[in-house]
């Protein structure tokens, strides 16, 4: 017991300093990537021929954009181009409300907005979630369970995920939603009571990620639920704890 | 013995022998009849040698059978085939190591492995070929669980218990259906292939810019492993090496991944039987290696971190001191976190005699990694079919003999404090030079080649078998997780126990659902 309270004593305050203090990430951490089109030579494609998940949309041109929801964040567009249209960043916030806010052109972020003010009140400070995997290949996974640890302590702004979804405001999906997993999830979305809340994390679960076109998944949770309104995606292969909870924040109407 | 020694009186013609990595001619692999390919196998397995793998691919109308064989102490690998159609004798019903890659062969192809003792899907996955349903299923692509057999127990006593595919915390999913009596469970069986999304299918007409991405997902939290496979793979068939500093480099990276994953999950073990300062500390300081590979790739899974021909980041020498000084640091809090758990009584008692797997049930079933280990069962990659920077530095193997739940939770802090002690003299001693050869393009690979790419992953052995083309494409790209041992591992570790201590067995294994149902 008392080398318990001992070691308890030595080991200090864990939880991050974020949303108060600054996120930190080590100084390779890929964030969201800068597009600037001005830089990219004639015809060239170079970015979009590395992309593992054709997440670049009108390479070489003045529209171009990288598409948040295929993204992998592994970086090899921008290593495919010397001239830097294709930059990644250190910034964390990458979650948004819609599809096409996912969208990256050369405009300043579009971050996710908050609920409006009827469903603030009854999630803003207790918000209960069920997470189904749906062929996550369990990086999205840890990810989520790390935000419950003490070091990201989801729990400090109400945010828990819980085992029955009888007991959740929403369901947080990850993996490309695999035709084996559909009707779990559709079922396991049933059981929640309404209202409530469909949360999209990981790139697989956006748009099917690196799976996207396996005639074994559904393109992610929109397609899988077709009808159903999907409220945050938190883009990522795995989004960082950090990046989850800045959307959850956000979405709650916690961070400015 | 060793597998030449039990292959001796039939003369070397009947295997092709190889190693890790080493590329082979497709069709330099014998193929014999049937009952001849029975008979090696099943030779070679009496005499200790292991089934790495075992996989099918079409040949005209029938399917080409290839065994991929294991000589651990003499760091060689065996190949065979034969071709069968509709069905031949299986190997299971001899040797239980086979069984899940006969009930994958069966699923793919439409082979039916005659004799199997417990011939059921394996992970619905759609069948590979149009052919009759080898389960004499209607409608293959019926729904899971709906239409498993499942074993069960009669008696007026007698209670079944259902739990999965979604589960209490955010785990992945997968089906457990236990028969009880009372506490005591008679038998649980697993059913998996909620999680299977094609990988393989994917990965078939590669190497393209989405094979190693891929790779990488086969199992998220064995990125590095997988990816590594992937890419030796891929080295060994267009004749690239990596280079000395990219060696170690991975090096560096899969063992981060290993410990990364022991610490995590000796916090849960620890949050398992109630003893939270362990489950506290631990929850976290996983993150001080996560963030280590971090900060040589920028993810905290590996990611990005492999191409083929090296490690794509490079770090200059004070990052690389720096890094290995923290390395050391974080693991001496481990070492107080994880003493904690194994000083106190009550943790002891928990640990103790639970979900005891016998070294011959490990050995019999083929586990592999530390579920094999813990069993006392010697058998590791690293040093067994040594790859990279293993070859030249070599990181003790660590093993136990109780096989139970204590014995998996020692057996992983060990083997993590070896792995700590070789990444930081790793990063302490990196090799000068650059961290990829000169870049070419991926492809094109040896034609009509096949080599089989084995490394130790934190969970066991990974293997993957590619297979290419006349033009030098995947025809096909075999990929084996270690938890497809290891799953029936965990089965045989709750017989006879009590059904409350199944998450406390599930976390000592901690399988992958991914790894498995690809």
């Amino acid at each position: 017991m008392i080398d318990i309270l001992k070691f308890r004593l030595g080991y200090g305050r864990q939880t991050v300093a974020f949303p108060e203090g600054p996120a930190r990430f080590p100084g390779r951490f890929r964030g969201r990537p800068v597009v600037d089109a001005s830089r990219c030579g004639d015809g060239c494609a170079a970015c979009a021929d590395a992309c593992p998940t054709e997440a670049i949309l009108d390479p070489g041109k003045a529209a171009m954009k990288i598409d948040l929801g295929r993204c992998l964040f592994c970086g090899d567009c921008a290593t495919a181009c010397p001239p830097g249209a294709v930059v990644f960043g250190n910034d964390h916030r990458l979650a948004a409300r819609s599809r096409e806010e996912l969208l990256v052109s050369k405009d300043e972020p579009v971050l996710a907005a908050a609920l409006d003010e009827k469903a603030r009140k009854l999630f803003g400070r207790s918000l209960k979630l069920r997470q189904v995997s749906a062929a996550g290949c369990n990086g999205c996974e840890a990810e989520l369970n790390a935000t419950g640890n003490i070091q990201f302590d989801a729990g400090r702004f109400g945010i828990q995920f819980v085992a029955s979804p009888r007991h959740a405001d929403g369901i947080v999906v990850t993996g490309p939603v695999s035709e084996n997993m559909r009707v779990a999830l559709l079922k396991t979305y049933e059981a929640v009571p309404a209202p409530k809340l469909v949360i999209a994390v990981g790139a697989c679960a956006i748009s099917g990620g690196i799976f996207r076109g396996s005639p074994a998944q559904h393109d992610g949770a929109a397609s899988a639920l077709a009808g159903i309104p999907v409220d945050l995606y938190v883009p990522g292969c795995p989004p960082h704890p950090i990046t989850f909870l800045d959307g959850m924040l956000r979405l709650l109407g916690r961070l400015g | 013995m060793t597998m030449s020694e039990a292959l001796r009186p039939t003369g070397k013609a009947e295997v092709l022998e190889t190693w890790n990595g080493e590329a082979v001619q497709a069709r330099a692999v014998p193929v014999l009849p049937v009952e001849r390919f029975r008979a090696v196998v099943l030779e070679v397995l009496r005499a200790g040698g292991r089934l790495s793998a075992l996989f099918g691919r079409p040949l005209g109308d029938r399917v080409l059978l290839t065994a991929v064989l294991a000589d651990d102490p003499e760091g060689k690998l065996g190949l065979l085939s034969t071709e069968v159609a509709g069905a031949y004798p299986s190997l299971s019903s001899e040797a239980p190591a086979a069984q899940g890659f006969e009930r994958e062969i069966a699923e793919q192809w439409g082979i039916r492995p005659e004799g199997h003792p417990w011939l059921k899907p394996l992970r619905f996955e759609p069948p590979l070929r149009a052919a009759p349903d080898a389960f004499g299923r209607k409608d293959p692509r019926a729904t899971i669980p709906g239409e498993y057999p499942f074993f069960r127990v009669e008696g007026e006593e007698v209670h079944e218990v259902a739990v999965g595919p979604v589960h209490a915390g955010i785990i992945e999913p997968g089906h457990f259906r236990f028969q009880c009596h009372g506490e005591k469970v008679f038998h649980l069986e697993i059913v998996l292939g909620y999680q299977h999304r094609g990988v393989e299918a994917l990965l078939r007409g590669g190497p393209d810019r989405r094979s190693l991405a891929l790779a990488e997902s086969i199992a998220g939290d064995t990125s590095v492993g997988h990816g590594l496979a992937y890419v030796k793979a891929v080295e060994s068939l267009s004749g690239r090496s990596d280079a000395a500093r990219a060696m170690a480099l991975r090096g560096v990276g899969l063992e981060l991944e290993r410990v990364a994953n022991h610490v995590g999950d000796l916090g849960a073990l620890a949050g398992d039987v109630g003893f939270l300062p362990t489950a506290s500390y631990c929850g976290a300081l996983r993150a001080d290696f996560l963030n280590a590979l971090a900060e040589i790739c920028g993810n905290r899974f590996g990611r990005s971190l492999l191409v083929p021909g090296g490690v794509k980041f490079d770090l200059r020498a004070e990052e690389a001191r720096a890094l290995a000084a923290r390395v050391r640091a974080s693991w001496q809090k481990v070492k107080g976190a994880v003493s904690l758990l194994f000083e106190s009584p009550s943790v002891r008692a928990r640990f103790e005699g639970t979900g005891t797997v016998s070294r011959e049930t490990a050995l019999e079933l083929g586990l592999v990694g530390p579920s094999a280990r813990a069993s006392g069962v010697d058998r590791d990659i690293r040093r067994d079919h040594a790859f990279g920077i293993y070859r030249f530095v070599h990181v003790p193997v660590t093993t136990a003999e109780s096989g139970d739940v204590l014995a998996r939770a020692l057996v992983r802090s060990l083997e993590s404090e070896r792995s700590v002690e070789f990444v930081a003299s790793q990063l302490e001693n990196l090799p000068e030079g650059a961290v990829r050869t000169p870049e070419l393009p991926v492809g094109p690979l040896a034609p009509g080649a096949l080599v089989v790419s084995l490394v130790e992953g934190w969970r066991g052995e990974i293997a993957h078998v590619a297979v290419t083309d006349q033009r030098g494409r995947f025809e096909r790209y075999k990929v084996k997780d270690p938890s497809f041992h290891d799953w029936l591992g965990l089965a045989m570790a709750l017989r006879d126990g009590q059904i409350s201590d199944f998450p406390l067995c599930n976390k000592s294994f901690n399988l992958s659902y991914a790894g498995h149902d690809l």
